[in-house]
């Protein structure tokens, strides 16, 4: 019954948060409450009985992920964004759009779906338990997944590093304009 | 134990947890005062109480007193709650660490001397201590100053790189014992080889994982040769330049209580927790491993101070490059040489 509450307080804090995220016209606004919806879904995983995943949730999204965003935010100095009036069209149509689709969501989920439910506290979120699923039934899409990161890594790493650093690097600072070319074309080897 | 007598112990548990970090937090500033002093020739607190014992007390009631001033040009719901953020997550993280053995209390049952043992306490600290960066960097932000925003930005790049480390640097502790619970880990240790050498991690193989882990500790706690984000020669006082009074002072105790905290994991991971010697009649024996875990907490809190006042400041590149191009190929090095030799012995 204490835990029916709990869980029900944090979806509240968790729809609350996402609503104030995209309410807020203020950047880093919308990023702290980004930062609660994380931390109420690490709660809701916790309360299922999933405390690595939880542990996870806190470690990998609030803590890193988000303290990039916040970076982001605060080196590009964000200010306030500017209100629009909205449109008609959207409230007219996006809002009973919106309800519609929960609705069904839900329907389908309650109704037409084989998945059984789950009482609360029941899950088994034992760390043995998800690196035997990860290492054993899931190996090749969890390899897979590291290859794409490290695919995403090496991007990121070719287009942040800029040409003329390099081709100073390469050539010291009285590097020709055409040597100079020649690295950002990537010919010069 | 019905819950009643549960709920009791646990909040009898959490008041003297955080009075005692609390007051290990003040004292830990009239220590680092002292041997600073001690150092550079000088005797540092001496007026208030014998020795200056009392200075933290003086302290504190100083910071209470003092005009707390606000900055007409702070983003202030931001500038109040980021040292309140700073200073919880700080406190909050001590929830899951043990520091002795179970103990019987009669007619109640018993009690673990721990506030609260669950099964990844590892990273229940870890993630705690990961939150603790929000802190500083809204404090830099919502201040609106460009040292402070500098400092935040100085701090929450350097935490970030420096816990990829700090974390991969306990994965080898985790692979010998096999388990995320502190207590688990801590119970891995005891024992002594050829009947005298403890068999705790730093002596069995977690030498380097130990260095690694300390290195990290320093710069995600943000001290001396890492105190970049507060660097007072080049940022005033960097993300806390505009506080003052009592949040300039949860500020402080944040640092302190991180302090603590790492020093309490440092012992827990490496040094064998509360395990030693243990002699004397059956009272005592309850609380020697208590006394053993606060001495090892102890050394951690002196070394920090004694490198503090050696060492200098790195360069802020220097500083980056050592995370990512020493450290951390190190750390994984690390992994994978525990990984094989315990596969190898299965």
């Amino acid at each position: 019954m204490f835990h029916l509450i709990l869980f029900l307080f944090f979806g509240a804090i968790c729809v609350g948060g996402a609503v104030n995220l995209l309410a807020q016209s203020h950047p880093i606004n919308s990023a702290l409450s980004l930062i609660v919806v994380m931390g109420s879904l690490a709660a809701e995983y916790l309360l299922l009985g999933a405390e690595f995943l939880a542990a996870i949730q806190v470690i990998v999204y609030a803590g890193a992920i988000m303290v990039l965003f916040l970076i982001t935010i605060m080196l590009l100095n964000a200010g306030k964004e500017e209100r629009t009036k909205g449109s008609r069209v959207a409230i007219l149509i996006g809002v009973p759009g919106v309800l519609i689709g929960g609705v069904l969501v839900t329907w389908t989920l309650l109704h037409r779906s084989d998945m059984p439910s789950v009482p609360i506290g029941a899950l088994k979120g034992d760390p043995s338990d998800i690196a035997r699923l990860l290492f054993h039934q899931f190996l090749l899409p969890f390899e897979v997944t590291s290859v794409l990161i490290l695919i995403a890594i090496m991007g990121a790493v070719v287009l942040a590093s800029r040409p003329e650093a390099i081709a100073r690097r390469h050539y010291g600072d009285e590097a020709p304009e055409e040597t100079r070319e020649l690295v950002a074309s990537g010919k010069d080897h | 134990m019905s819950i009643t007598t549960f709920i009791i112990i646990s909040i009898i548990k959490s008041a003297a947890v955080v009075g005692v970090l609390l007051t290990a937090v003040a004292y830990s500033v009239w220590l680092e005062r002292k041997v600073s002093a001690h150092i550079q020739n000088r005797w540092g607190p001496t007026r208030v109480g014998p020795f200056g014992l009392l200075q933290p007390l003086a302290d504190g009631v100083k910071f209470i007193f003092k005009e707390d001033l606000t900055q007409p040009h702070v983003y202030k719901p931001l500038y109040i709650a980021a040292p309140i953020i700073a200073v919880v997550f700080a406190i909050t993280s001590i929830s899951v660490i043990p520091f002795g053995n179970w103990v019987e209390l009669g007619r109640l049952g018993g009690t673990y001397l721990q506030i609260t043992d669950v099964n990844i306490g590892l990273l229940v600290v870890l993630g705690i201590t990961s939150m603790g960066v929000y802190g500083v960097a809204l404090a830099g932000w919502s201040s609106n100053n460009k040292y402070s925003l500098l400092g935040g930005l100085r701090a929450s790049a350097q935490m970030v790189s420096y816990e990829v480390s700090l974390g991969l640097s306990l994965v080898g502790v985790v692979i010998m014992a096999g388990s995320l619970s502190l207590r688990t880990i801590v119970d891995a240790q005891a024992g002594v080889f050829w009947g005298f050498i403890p068999r705790w991690n730093i002596f069995h193989g977690q030498t380097l994982g130990f260095f690694i882990y300390l290195i990290s500790a320093y710069a995600e706690t943000n001290r001396t040769p890492f105190d970049l984000p507060e660097a007072e020669s080049e940022l005033v006082a960097g993300y806390h330049t505009e506080y003052s009074a009592m949040k300039f002072a949860m500020f402080f105790m944040a640092e302190y209580a991180n302090m603590v905290t790492v020093a309490c994991l440092a012992t827990l991971m490496f040094l064998g927790g509360w395990h030693g010697p243990i002699a004397g009649p059956p009272i005592l024996e309850d609380i020697e491993p208590v006394l053993w875990f606060c001495l090892k907490v102890f050394f951690f809190m002196f070394l920090y101070v004694w490198v503090r006042w050696t060492l200098p400041r790195f360069r802020y590149d220097q500083l980056m490059a050592f995370s990512w191009k020493v450290l951390l190929p190190l750390a994984i090095a690390n992994i994978v040489y525990t990984a094989l030799v315990v596969a190898l012995r299965a």
